[in-house]
């Protein structure tokens, strides 16, 4: 079929292959190292960079499943809006700030581009159907992450509990001596809660509780 | 003829002048406790912090229970009611929160429900939070139990 496979000419990837094993007689090593050093730092650049345009809250409000759904629930919310006007938006909580977590979480999203192209969830009925799911999916990979991207902000170790509001001052308290993590309590904080919510949360928290909790 | 026309003119004028007068008397006595021109928009009222972790004591029998903190964020809807999150039992004595009575379990014909009634769903219905405002206007309310 193809010009490749007919005659006794060997085909491309071999042709490929030939050319990558045989050592070059034309370009100097430093030639070769500088070059490849150069475009090296481009592409590695160029990925990053790539992969941080991913990580905007532009990106992911480009999809109208976040942008009516989550987007409008989570604006005006502490998250959103407040006193000294830093925000936290989308991949803030959502994707991992450490290297490999973060790539671990792009390849996951995959699924999701999936999903998109699907259009699993692409109208409010649809949304509001699978959203307990979707809450509990979260739910769960933040608990066992011990709520890793919420302490990218909040350190337990920076709390001064001093000014806290009495019950916050109890609670998370109690909170560091059992060794609870922020999703435990707060959820529904940027997002609407799902109908079900507190029986999912039961649920989880007592199949959580078999595997992991030291009697 | 001439001094006809003179003693109305004279007349309107002073009955006129008694309409503006009494215009400007009434216009003296009434104060609005909106202070900005009919025309204008409306002043932004001021803000209160809600009051958090103070106890209100009921000023009468029934009155509903009065929240010691905000409830603003807490989302009551069809699908979740956050505040039954903590003041409904079990979760109750898990949270160490107050117990809603169990009057709000019994359904319009008298029934006792396993959930909380739709009549009784709507908590920031009845109870609300406080926050350290002045009163617009003077109240003579006394709570009922003062004396006994």
């Amino acid at each position: 079929m193809s010009n490749d496979t007919d005659g006794k000419q060997p085909s491309l990837m071999c042709q490929a292959w030939e050319l990558l094993r045989k050592p070059t007689g034309r370009w100097s090593l430093g030639a070769i190292l500088i070059v490849g050093f150069a475009t090296g730092i481009i592409f590695w650049g160029g990925f990053n960079w790539a992969m941080e345009l991913t990580n905007t809250e532009a990106f992911c409000l480009s999809c109208h499943e976040m942008e009516q759904n989550v987007y409008r629930e989570y604006r005006g919310t502490i998250h959103d809006q407040n006193r000294s006007g830093v925000r936290a938006t989308c991949p803030d909580c959502h994707v991992p700030k450490p290297w490999v977590y973060k790539i671990k979480r792009k390849i996951q999203a995959s699924n999701e581009v999936l999903h998109k192209i699907l259009g699993s969830i692409d109208t409010r009925e649809k949304f509001e159907a699978k959203r307990l799911d979707l809450a509990k999916n979260v739910w769960l990979a933040m608990k066992e992450t011990d709520s890793r991207e919420c302490r990218n902000c909040h350190t337990f170790s920076a709390f001064d509990l001093s000014r806290q509001q009495k019950r916050a001052q109890i609670r998370h308290d109690e909170a560091v001596e059992e060794g609870k993590t922020c999703i435990d309590c707060h959820k529904g904080v940027a997002h609407k809660l799902p109908d079900g919510a507190f029986n999912a949360e039961r649920e989880m928290n007592e199949t959580w509780n078999a595997v992991h909790k030291k009697k | 003829m001439k001094i006809k026309i003179m003693a109305i003119a004279v007349a309107l004028g002073l009955a006129l002048g008694q309409v503006a007068g009494f215009k400007d008397a009434v216009a003296a006595d009434v104060r609005a406790l909106r202070d900005s021109p009919v025309s204008a928009p409306d002043k932004a009222p001021d803000v209160y912090k809600v009051q958090d972790g103070v106890k209100h004591e009921r000023a009468y029998r029934q009155q509903p229970p009065l929240v010691p903190h905000a409830t603003e964020k807490y989302e009551i809807d069809l699908k979740v009611n956050q505040c039954l999150r903590c003041h409904e039992w079990p979760y109750s004595d898990q949270e160490k929160a107050p117990k809603i009575s169990d009057l709000h379990y019994i359904d319009r014909n008298g029934v006792r429900q396993d959930t909380v009634n739709g009549n009784r769903y709507f908590c920031t219905q009845c109870h609300v939070s406080q926050v350290d405002a002045k009163p617009l206007v003077e109240n003579k309310f006394q709570p009922a139990v003062t004396g006994r």
